[in-house]
């Protein structure tokens, strides 16, 4: 049996690092990337500034995470811990989309909204900007010596992605207090020194990831690309080389020289501009690949050569598994966007997204929890009658002060419900004043008188009744014995 | 390993380990990656030196900045405690009626005495503080002691036969063993008692007669009990010492007597007051 071998080159344990010099690139998913980019940031850094009238002693932030608090704010609505699955039903669909993303067009996240993507791109472009929007001369400028000039450069471009850094940590902390507040305090070296932490730490993750980590997150860190090549199938769209057009490759010379003379030749012209252009280094002609994360630059890159040699464009283009078979047996192409797993992301999006917009809508904004007492289950008073203890919350989710009416039904004939607390009467029910958009934690008990036929162990229910007739139940038990 | 063997397949070297005639590709991991295991490891190493770690022959090695557990433990501790009177601030000096009316000052009270009381009461009282034979229930509406806020708040301070200058400590006496009753006017008596409160007992004249005579300047003439004297009420369904005639008179023949100790000087003022307000709250208070 023949080995083949490979030099010392190809026996390394670990890989050097490679430091890729992405060239400047226009076209049409350059200005998508940049637009995303611009609406991306745009949205994450003035968010926190966007204010929203929630009525006097509320906080007026449109999107706020409350956690001294225990409250997160979103425009109108407003999440109270105990709601924490709406959290979990948003996370829900988010992965949902995600899949469907991928079922359509592949890596979609990777390539255009994933913020290691978003970021690493903006620190690019300041490279491009300060020095130079040539690759090779950046690659020189790294090679060369120690200049006067090189030092200014590199100075310039690190405190431009310090600053860029900092400005992510600190818009970040902005969406857990009151924006404007918080940065005056931070002017002024008030805030608390949990947000000069945070700011620190994601200054620095921000520098180290989009500085220097970069394609390496998507290679050896991200475990997305390793699930999405298991989750993807033959009729998604991928960044794809068509390789049916391109091969065999060549100068454009002697392609045409080819060509003329009636033998086989590709479109493919072999300048290395879809490589050169690449964030992570990847030559999308040796088809997918895990290092590829479909940003689509290399469609840009080879459409500009294809138009400058007269060619058709796309030669790099979306495409997917199906048509490329088809292509090779001869045959026209096919496009399906509607296949059971599309269909079924869909519906589940829209069943989750239904549900939790329908609970949302009608949900009460009081709520009432009570605990029976664990120990005692019941006290015999003298006179001989049966005494039960509950902790009773009662919570107030709006912004004015309530006054609720607690009654209890299902007990016995003649019993007393009554409370420690302060509070006023109706008849049988205790009246109980709320505090705005907060909870209130009674003791409540009830008696039932001795010898009465009807005292026995048995379920009950507590009725929570605001202004508006709105009502909340809650089921218990009265315990004698 | 300055010759490789090369999978034809994906074009990448071999580690040169089979397994069935599979073979491990050689995908080189990155060198950083290499760099962060070596900064990890020094990085534990670190460990040894700023935490305590080594075993030595009589001691351990205590860590640069000599960290411990039970310190950092007692520091939360006395700042949760710092901090939870810091927002009770007056409750010291404030009237018992006025904590009770204070949100502020009642939700400190409430968990403060809850605390306390299973630190401190429980043992005799149940962590229910339903009491037991002998130990009485401090849920229910029968109070030897007075059952308002005032009369709890005295009894946790000063106790009951405890020995403290301001306890109180009335006894009944041993009205069999010391011959004040013969037996027959014990069981007499008992049936009388018993029967105030069960319809199911004959009481008689003359058990009501030694009553009146021996046992209502304490427990009163119609038997309800003195809470300056700290007689039970004997007409109601609570017994401490156990119903029943049997149960009785075991108790007027030689009477057995609960000892509460004094709480003053054993816990700080502003739990004892959050004891009574704790207990006056589990329902049975007056």
């Amino acid at each position: 049996m023949s080995v083949e071998t490979a030099g010392d080159e190809g026996s390394k344990l670990y890989a050097d690092h490679k430091k890729i010099y992405p060239a400047a690139v226009a076209g049409t998913f350059r200005r998508l990337k940049w637009a995303i980019l611009g609406l991306g940031m745009a949205i994450y850094y003035f968010l926190p500034f966007v204010r929203w009238d929630r009525g006097v002693g509320q906080p007026d932030q449109a999107v706020l995470i409350d956690l001294p608090g225990r409250r997160f704010y979103f425009f109108f609505i407003e999440i109270w811990p105990q709601e924490v699955y709406y959290v979990t039903g948003l996370l829900i669909v988010a992965a949902f989309v995600l899949f469907l993303m991928n079922a359509l067009a592949g890596r979609v996240w990777c390539g255009y909204l994933c913020p290691q993507t978003v970021w690493t791109d903006l620190y690019f472009a300041v490279e491009r900007l300060v020095e130079g929007a040539d690759r090779r001369k950046r690659q020189l400028l790294d090679d060369g010596p120690w200049t006067l000039r090189k030092v200014g450069r590199k100075v310039t471009k690190h405190a431009l992605w310090i600053l860029i850094a900092w400005w992510t940590g600190g818009a970040w902390v902005l969406y857990f207090a009151d924006a404007p507040t918080l940065v005056k305090d931070l002017a002024t070296l008030q805030a608390p020194l949990v947000a000069y932490m945070w700011i620190a730490a994601l200054t620095f993750s921000t520098y180290l990831m989009a500085g220097f980590a970069r394609e390496q997150v998507c290679i050896y860190m991200c475990p997305w690309p390793r699930i999405q090549a298991a989750l993807t199938d033959e009729w998604a769209y991928n960044v794809s080389y068509r390789a049916d057009r391109g091969e065999p490759r060549g100068s454009l010379k002697q392609n045409r020289k080819l060509r003329a003379a009636g033998e086989p030749a590709g479109d493919c012209v072999d300048c290395g501009q879809c490589v050169a252009v690449c964030p992570t280094g990847t030559d999308i002609r040796l088809g997918p690949q895990l290092s590829c994360i479909q940003c689509g630059l290399c469609i840009d890159a080879c459409d500009t050569v294809m138009a400058k040699t007269g060619q058709p464009t796309r030669l790099i283009a979306y495409d997917n598994d199906i048509n490329i078979d088809r292509r090779e047996r001869g045959e026209a192409e096919v496009h399906k966007f509607i296949r059971p797993r599309t269909v079924l992301y869909a519906v589940l999006i829209a069943a989750i997204c239904g549900l939790m917009a329908w609970k949302l809508g009608t949900r009460a904004t009081i709520g009432l929890n009570v605990l029976h007492d664990r120990n005692p289950q019941y006290v015999l008073n003298s006179d001989g009658s049966i005494r039960n203890g509950y902790t009773v919350r009662l919570l107030n989710k709006i912004a004015t002060t309530q006054q609720f009416r607690l009654s209890i039904k299902g007990v016995a004939h003649g019993s007393r419900l009554e409370t420690s607390s302060p509070a006023g009467r109706d008849d049988h029910a205790l009246l109980l004043t709320v505090e705005p958009d907060q909870t209130r934690e009674i003791r409540v008990i009830v008696t039932s008188p001795a010898g009465a036929d009807d005292v026995k162990s048995r379920g009950v229910t507590f009725v929570l009744r605001d202004a508006t007739g709105q009502t909340v139940t809650t089921s218990d038990f009265f315990k004698a014995p | 390993m300055a010759q490789q063997e090369l999978d034809h397949l994906s074009g990448q070297t071999t580690t040169g380990h089979e397994w069935d005639g599979l073979k491990e590709l050689n995908t080189p991991l990155p060198k950083w990656w290499l760099y962060v295991f070596y900064v990890c490891i020094v990085w534990a190493i670190g460990y040894w030196f700023v935490y305590p770690s080594w075993p030595l022959v009589s001691d351990y090695t205590k860590g640069f900045f000599g960290p411990s557990m039970r310190s950092a433990a007692i520091a939360d501790y006395e700042g949760g405690n710092a901090a939870r009177l810091a927002n009770a601030s007056g409750l010291a000096d404030a009237p018992l009626d006025k904590i009770k009316s204070t949100p502020a000052f009642l939700e400190f009270a409430m968990a403060n005495g809850k605390a306390a009381f299973g630190d401190n009461c429980a043992p005799c009282h149940g962590s229910g503080a339903t009491g037991g034979p002998g130990f009485p229930n401090l849920q229910d509406d029968d109070w030897m002691w007075g059952g308002k806020l005032e009369d709890i708040y005295q009894t946790i301070r000063f106790g009951i036969r405890s020995g403290n200058d301001k306890m109180r400590d009335m006894t009944m006496p041993n009205f069999g063993k010391d011959g004040i009753l013969t037996k027959e006017q014990v069981a007499d008596v008992a049936t009388y008692v018993m029967s105030l409160s069960d319809t199911a007992v004959k009481g008689t004249d003359s058990g009501k007669q030694l009553f009146a005579d021996n046992c209502a300047s304490c427990h009163g003439e119609d038997a309800k009990g003195n809470i300056e004297m700290g007689a039970p009420n004997l007409t109601d369904k609570i017994w401490l010492y156990g119903s029943g005639v049997a149960a009785v008179e075991v108790q007027v023949n030689q009477p057995k007597h609960g000892v509460m100790p004094a709480w003053e000087g054993r816990l700080d003022p502003i739990t004892i007051k959050s004891l009574a307000v704790y207990i006056h709250s589990l329902g049975g208070g007056k």
